[in-house]
């Protein structure tokens, strides 16, 4: 098994994908495995944070206090650089074909990743 | 063979103090009596999920309460997509000869029975558990990400989608058991409450109490000659970030299938009830169905395509939008209206020609789909 790195999940400052170093596929969502081809113990990496905004939606309306508290914040689709797309948060102006970076910021009480366009 | 023997519909919007077992039993018993059954003659029972009541066994937890004992029962939990994935499980249990009369079931207070706000976060679950919901999305945010990118790559707009909302109240008006009787306007959508643009508060559905039933039986028990002629799934993905690219989603990969299965063109559709959750959700699907050309949904709408006297009337009950949406009833409403004009007994909404009906499901954030013709036989 190889060694996992905390992400922003984890609550650590950090994107973090798999890639097989069977088949070569990339995975956002951690497992055990390869999706694409079931080879056991994809490779951990740390993603650069570049990428380019796929889709998004500003939510005016949350469904909880911690949430509601943050009103608006932009969800966004990303699509990175290293060939994964995440969802995110982001600047609230933000457009599809956006070139952006990540950083993090809190959020209901977590650390999120959160991108703004590349200036 | 299959049939639609029976439909059971209750209103929908607030039934204070009922139970989701009240409102899966009430629109059970309308079903049953409309197939003309006695409850003893019911061996199946397909029922859905309640998340006021969630329970591991909920089929046969309805069952006692209902007062029968079948001799095949389940819950079936496919999100939106449940009330036609118990239907095509009903047409392949019936074909396969391992029950005669199986009940399909769902029904809900979702609006009375827990806040709004509860109902909101629930259904937010369908997110992933650490890398989509901690970020606080909604449902309305899953579908507003889809409509960004939908109305981006099709040059859609939002007065397009406030089209789809126009004509699922219109529709609304005309059944008295809708949740909505207030007509409204492309200005009153796009003047509405912003809740997770580009969706506004009337581009989304909203929350309601309900219930639906149908029985699926191997012969005919009546007049009723409504037969499942072919249906078909497919699932791509259950998050939207893991979700393919535009052009591939699971509405054209399970259309193509249930075509092949029922030997149907898209030519052959007279009557089309398709899933509405959103205004995004129903012109997306219209365009995958191949029922409009891409981007082309919307001035469908505008003339009067879609209407009751178009060439291809669309829930001619209002839909989700606007009949309202009680969890796993929610699109059931659109296969018992359906099943109602093709037997001719609509009403002041009956449409000249249902002789074959395309209906479509769709659960998650466009995740799960389920593709079904029905065909009247004489």
């Amino acid at each position: 098994m190889n060694a996992r790195i905390d992400d922003w999940t984890a609550g650590a400052e950090a994107i973090v994908y798999q890639s097989c170093a069977a088949c070569g596929g990339l995975q956002y969502f951690r497992r055990s495995f390869c999706v694409a081809c079931g080879a056991q113990d994809p490779v951990e990496k740390y993603a650069s944070g570049a990428g380019t905004v796929y889709a998004t939606s500003l939510v005016r309306r949350a469904a909880t206090p911690e949430t509601r508290a943050h009103i608006p914040y932009n969800i966004v689709l990303v699509d990175t650089v290293e060939g994964f797309r995440m969802m995110a948060h982001g600047d609230n102006d933000l457009s599809i074909g956006d070139e952006v970076t990540a950083r993090f910021v809190p959020f209901a009480g977590r650390l999120v990743p959160y991108f703004e366009k590349v200036k | 063979m299959s049939f639609i023997t029976g439909v059971g519909l209750t209103s929908y919007g607030k039934h204070e103090g009922s139970s989701s077992l009240d409102l899966m039993s009430q629109a059970a018993q309308l079903a049953i009596s409309d197939a003309g059954l006695k409850r003893s003659e019911i061996d199946g029972v397909l029922c859905g999920y309640s998340t006021v009541s969630p329970h591991i066994m909920l089929a046969t937890v309805f069952a006692e309460h209902f007062g029968i004992r079948p001799s095949y029962a389940h819950a079936v939990q496919v999100g939106g997509a449940t009330g036609l994935a118990m239907t095509m499980l009903a047409h392949h249990l019936v074909e396969a000869g391992i029950v005669k009369h199986v009940l399909v079931v769902g029904g809900e207070n979702r609006l009375t029975g827990q806040s709004r706000d509860a109902s909101i976060l629930a259904l937010a679950q369908v997110g992933h558990p650490d890398y989509e919901v901690p970020l606080g999305p909604t449902i309305p945010a899953y579908y507003g990400l889809v409509a960004s990118r939908y109305m981006h790559e099709y040059g859609v707009t939002q007065e397009d989608l406030a089209e789809f909302a126009v004509l699922m109240r219109a529709h609304a008006l005309t059944h008295p058991g809708a949740q909505f009787h207030d007509p409204i306007t492309v200005a009153d959508v796009m003047a509405s409450k912003p809740v997770a643009m580009p969706l506004k508060l009337l581009d989304c559905c909203p929350v309601s109490d309900g219930g639906a039933a149908f029985v699926i039986s191997r012969e005919r028990t009546g007049e009723a000659g409504v037969r499942v002629r072919g249906c078909a799934q497919a699932h791509t993905h259950q998050h939207i970030t893991a979700a393919p690219a535009l052009s591939e989603l699971g509405a054209e990969i399970a259309i193509a299938k249930a075509k092949e299965a029922a030997g149907v063109a898209i030519s052959d559709v007279r009557y089309a009830a398709v899933y509405d959750s959103f205004t995004i959700t129903l012109a997306m699907l219209l365009e995958d169905l191949g029922l409009a050309g891409r981007g082309e949904a919307a001035a469908k709408v505008r003339a009067g395509h879609f209407s009751r006297d178009g060439a291809m009337p669309l829930n001619t009950h209002g839909g989700l939008l606007s009949y309202g949406h009680c969890g796993v009833g929610g699109a059931m409403a659109h296969l018992v209206e359906t099943q109602l004009q093709m037997t001719g007994r609509a009403g002041q909404r009956q449409v000249r020609d249902a002789s074959v009906a395309l209906l479509h499901g769709d659960g998650g954030v466009l995740s799960s789909h389920v593709s079904m013709f029905l065909e009247q036989v004489r």
